[in-house]
C-alpha cells in the first residue's frame, strides 16, 4: 500500500483517470453506471467478421440461384424464351438483385435491431451499440447509422469497381475516403463514427460477466471462518485481533479498497507484503505467521469504521486525507 | 442466504448485501438469458419482473454506492445495473408495432418537420432542371456531358422524332418488365441512399446530386421538347416521376437537414442537433425506400403498359396528390415512433 496514485477526489474519479475509456452514463431513472467505450481493434476486427459473414452469405446467394438457373436454363432451351421457363429465369434474376440490396441494407439492421443490439461480429468481439443519451435504443437510430455505412464502406468500393481495378487515381480516391470516415473514431473523444454521429448512438464494451465473488472478508468476525474446515466453531477458533480507532484511522478508503484486492487475490507474497506495510505502520507485530487472518480482520474493522463514517456523511478518501471532511 | 448468515455478518453493508442478494442472482439469470438469446427458459413471470427487479438491483447500487465500501459487490453491481440497462432500454423487438407508428404519423409527420430543407432541395431540383435545359439548348454538346453516352443510347440530339417516340412508346408487349423494375428499384434506392448520407458533410454534396440528376432530366426535357415530343415526355416521366423524384426530393432534403444542423446547430450541442436530425431524416429515408419500391413498380410495369399520355398523367398526378395528402394533411395519431 506504499504506491500512491496522484491526488484525486475519489476512487470514482481514480478509475476514471486510470481509463480514458471509462464514461458516466445516466439512465432515465437517474443512476450513473459507469461504461467502457468499446475499443477500435474490437470495432475492427467485428467489421471484419460482418464483412466475411456478408460475403459468404452473398457468394452462397449467388451459388444457389446460379445452380437453379442452371436447371432453369436447359427448360428453357427445351422450350425458348417463352412459358414457365422464362417467367422461372425473371423471377431468378429479380431474386439475385433484391437480395444483394437486402443483404448490403439489411444484414446490419436486421441484427442491431434485434434484442442484442449487435451484429454477429460484435457478439463475437464482446461489443454492441446503446443510446448515447442513456435512453432507449430506437430503430430510428439503428437506421440512421447504418445508412450512413454507405458512404463509409460500399461508396468507395463501388467507385473502386466502376472506375476498375487498374486506375491508380481510383485507388487513392478511395483509399481517401476510406481513411477519412475509418480514421473518424481516431479523432474524437468518445470513437464515434460518422453514423454514431448522426444517429446518437455510441459503441459499448458489454460488460464483462463479474460473478459475484465470494463473501467480502467481513463476516469473518462476527461469523464463522471462510475455510470450510473450521466451519462449526468447535475446531481451533481463528484468532481475533482487535484494532484501536487511532489503528485504523490512519488509512482511507483507496487502501481499503487495495487491501481487498489483496485479499481476494488471496497471493501469499502480497500478503506478507501488505503486512509488513501496516503492521509497520500501526507499529503492531502480534499477526506474524497469521499474516491473513490478521488482515481480515483489520479490512473488516476498518471497513465498519469508513462505513460508519460514510453514515454520518464522513468520507476519509485516502490516508492524506484528513478526518471529517 | 439464511437469515442466520444474515445476522452473522459483522457488516451493516454486508447484511444489506445477503438481504438482497436473491433479487440480484434472479436478474442476472434473467438477463444472462436474454443475453444468450433463449428466451425459452423464460417464464412470463420472469419477463414481467423484469422492470422491477432492474429499479430493484439499480436502487440497491444508489444504496450501496453510499454505504458500503465493497469494492467487488460495487462493481458486480454496476455491471449488472448496465446489463439489465442494456435489456430494459434495448431496442423493441415488434417490427409490426414500429411500422405501425411509422405508417400511423411518425413518417408523415417527420417529412413535414424538415419542410425548409425540403423547400431548399426543391428549389435546388427546379434550378437543376432549368440548368440542363438551357445548357442544352444553348450548346448540344453539352447534352453529351449531362446525360451521358452510356445512358443516352439513342437518344441524341439530332435523332429524329420517329426515332424518339419509340423510346416512350410502344413497350407494352416486352418481357422481362418485372427484372427492370427490380434493377430500377435497386439503383434508384442505392443513389437516394447516397443523397442522404452524402447530407453528412453539411448537406453540399447532397444538392449537388441532386442537380447532376435534375440537370439530366432537364436536357433530356429539352431533347423530346426540340423534336416536337414535350408533352409526351412529361408523361412518360410523370407517371413515375411523381413519385420518385418525390423519394429523390425526400432523400436529398433529409440529407441537407442533417448537414444543416450539423452547420447550424443552433443552441443546441453539435452533437445533440445531428442526432435529432438524424433520427427524424433515418424516419423519412426509410419512407424514400418505401416510395421507390412503388416508383419501380410504376416504372417497370405502368409505363409499359399505359401506352398513352394523358393516361400517364392522370396516374402520376394521382401518385402525386396521394403522397401530398399523406404528408401534410394527413395527422394520424402522434405516432409513437415519433417521440
Amino acid at each position: 500500500m506504499s504506491d500512491r496514485v496522484s491526488r484525486m477526489g475519489g476512487p470514482e474519479r481514480m478509475r476514471r483517470v486510470a481509463a480514458r475509456k471509462q464514461r458516466i452514463l445516466t439512465t432515465p431513472e437517474g443512476i450513473a453506471i459507469p461504461i467502457t467505450l468499446a475499443s477500435r481493434g474490437a470495432r475492427f476486427g467485428a467489421l471484419v467478421v460482418d464483412f466475411i459473414v456478408i460475403i459468404v452469405l452473398f457468394v452462397l446467394g449467388r451459388i444457389a440461384i446460379l445452380y437453379i438457373a442452371d436447371g432453369v436454363g436447359s427448360a428453357i432451351k427445351r422450350a425458348g424464351l417463352v412459358g414457365p421457363g422464362a417467367s422461372a429465369f425473371q423471377f431468378l434474376v429479380i431474386l439475385w438483385v433484391l437480395s444483394t440490396f437486402a443483404l448490403f441494407n439489411g444484414y446490419f439492421l436486421f441484427f442491431e435491431l434485434g434484442p442484442r443490439g449487435a451484429t454477429p461480429g460484435k457478439r463475437i468481439t464482446g461489443i454492441r451499440i446503446a443510446a448515447r443519451d442513456g435512453g432507449r435504443l430506437t430503430a430510428e437510430m439503428v437506421i440512421a447509422r447504418n445508412l450512413l455505412r454507405n458512404i463509409e464502406l460500399f461508396l468507395p468500393l463501388a467507385f473502386l469497381l466502376g472506375a476498375g481495378v487498374e486506375s491508380a487515381p481510383a485507388w487513392l480516391a478511395a483509399t481517401g475516403w476510406f481513411l477519412i470516415f475509418m480514421l473518424f473514431p481516431v479523432f474524437n473523444r468518445d470513437r464515434l463514427r460518422a453514423g454514431d454521429v448522426i444517429a446518437g448512438t455510441w459503441v459499448l464494451e458489454r460488460p464483462k460477466r463479474k460473478l459475484e465473488a465470494v463473501l467480502s472478508a467481513a463476516n469473518a468476525t462476527a461469523g464463522p471462518p471462510r475455510s470450510r474446515g473450521d466451519e462449526d466453531a468447535f475446531g481451533a477458533p481463528p484468532r481475533e485481533y482487535r484494532f484501536t480507532d487511532g489503528e485504523l484511522a490512519v488509512y482511507g478508503e483507496y487502501e481499503l479498497q487495495a487491501l481487498e484486492r489483496v485479499l481476494r487475490e488471496g497471493r501469499t507474497q502480497a500478503i506478507e507484503a501488505v503486512y509488513r506495510t501496516i503492521s509497520e505502520k500501526i507499529g503492531r507485530n502480534d499477526g506474524w505467521s497469521d499474516e491473513s487472518r490478521f488482515l481480515e480482520c483489520y479490512y473488516t474493522q476498518l471497513r465498519a469504521r469508513l462505513e460508519a463514517g460514510m453514515r454520518m456523511g464522513r468520507r476519509k478518501a485516502d490516508k492524506h486525507a484528513g478526518e471529517g471532511r | 442466504m439464511s437469515e442466520a448468515a444474515i445476522a452473522r455478518a459483522a457488516l451493516r453493508s454486508d447484511r444489506f448485501r445477503l438481504e438482497r442478494e436473491a433479487d440480484w442472482k434472479r436478474l442476472e439469470a434473467i438477463v444472462s438469458r436474454l443475453e444468450k438469446g433463449r428466451l425459452r427458459g423464460l417464464t412470463d413471470e420472469d419477463l414481467l419482473a423484469l422492470p422491477q427487479l432492474y429499479r430493484t438491483v439499480a436502487s440497491s447500487l444508489s444504496i450501496a454506492r453510499e454505504t458500503s465500501l465493497d469494492a467487488a459487490t460495487l462493481a458486480y453491481l454496476e455491471s449488472l445495473v448496465q446489463r439489465a440497462w442494456f435489456v430494459v432500454y434495448g431496442p423493441r423487438s415488434s417490427l409490426s408495432a414500429w411500422l405501425r407508428g411509422f405508417l400511423g404519423g411518425g413518417w408523415s409527420a417527420a417529412v413535414r418537420a424538415i419542410w425548409p430543407d425540403l423547400l431548399v432541395a426543391l428549389l435546388v431540383m427546379v434550378a437543376g432542371a432549368v440548368v440542363g435545359w438551357l445548357l442544352v439548348a444553348s450548346d448540344p454538346e453539352w447534352y453529351f456531358a449531362i446525360v451521358g453516352r452510356d445512358m443516352a443510347g439513342g437518344r441524341i440530339p439530332g435523332a429524329t422524332a420517329k426515332v424518339l417516340r419509340g423510346t416512350i412508346f410502344g413497350h407494352g408487349g416486352q418481357g422481362g418488365m418485372s427484372v427492370f423494375a427490380a434493377q430500377l428499384f435497386s439503383n434508384n434506392a442505392h443513389v437516394s441512399i447516397l443523397a442522404f448520407a452524402l447530407g453528412f458533410a453539411f448537406g453540399i454534396p447532397s444538392l449537388l446530386l441532386l442537380v447532376h440528376n435534375l440537370a439530366g432530366l432537364g436536357a433530356m426535357g429539352w431533347l423530346y421538347h426540340s423534336a416536337g415530343l414535350g408533352l409526351d415526355f412529361a408523361g412518360w416521366i410523370c407517371i413515375h416521376g411523381s413519385t420518385e423524384l418525390y423519394a429523390i426530393l425526400l432523400a436529398g432534403a433529409a440529407g441537407l437537414h442533417i448537414g444543416r444542423s450539423i452547420a447550424f446547430p443552433g443552441e443546441r450541442p453539435v452533437l445533440q442537433a445531428a442526432g435529432e436530425a438524424g433520427r427524424r431524416a433515418a424516419l423519412v429515408m426509410t419512407g424514400v425506400v418505401l416510395m421507390l419500391m412503388v416508383a419501380a413498380v410504376l416504372e417497370g410495369f405502368a409505363r409499359q403498359l399505359v401506352d398513352q399520355t394523358f393516361g400517364r398523367f392522370v396516374i402520376g398526378g394521382f401518385m402525386f396528390a396521394l403522397w401530398t395528402a399523406y404528408f401534410f394533411a394527413f395527422r394520424g395519431s402522434r405516432g409513437s415512433v415519433a417521440q
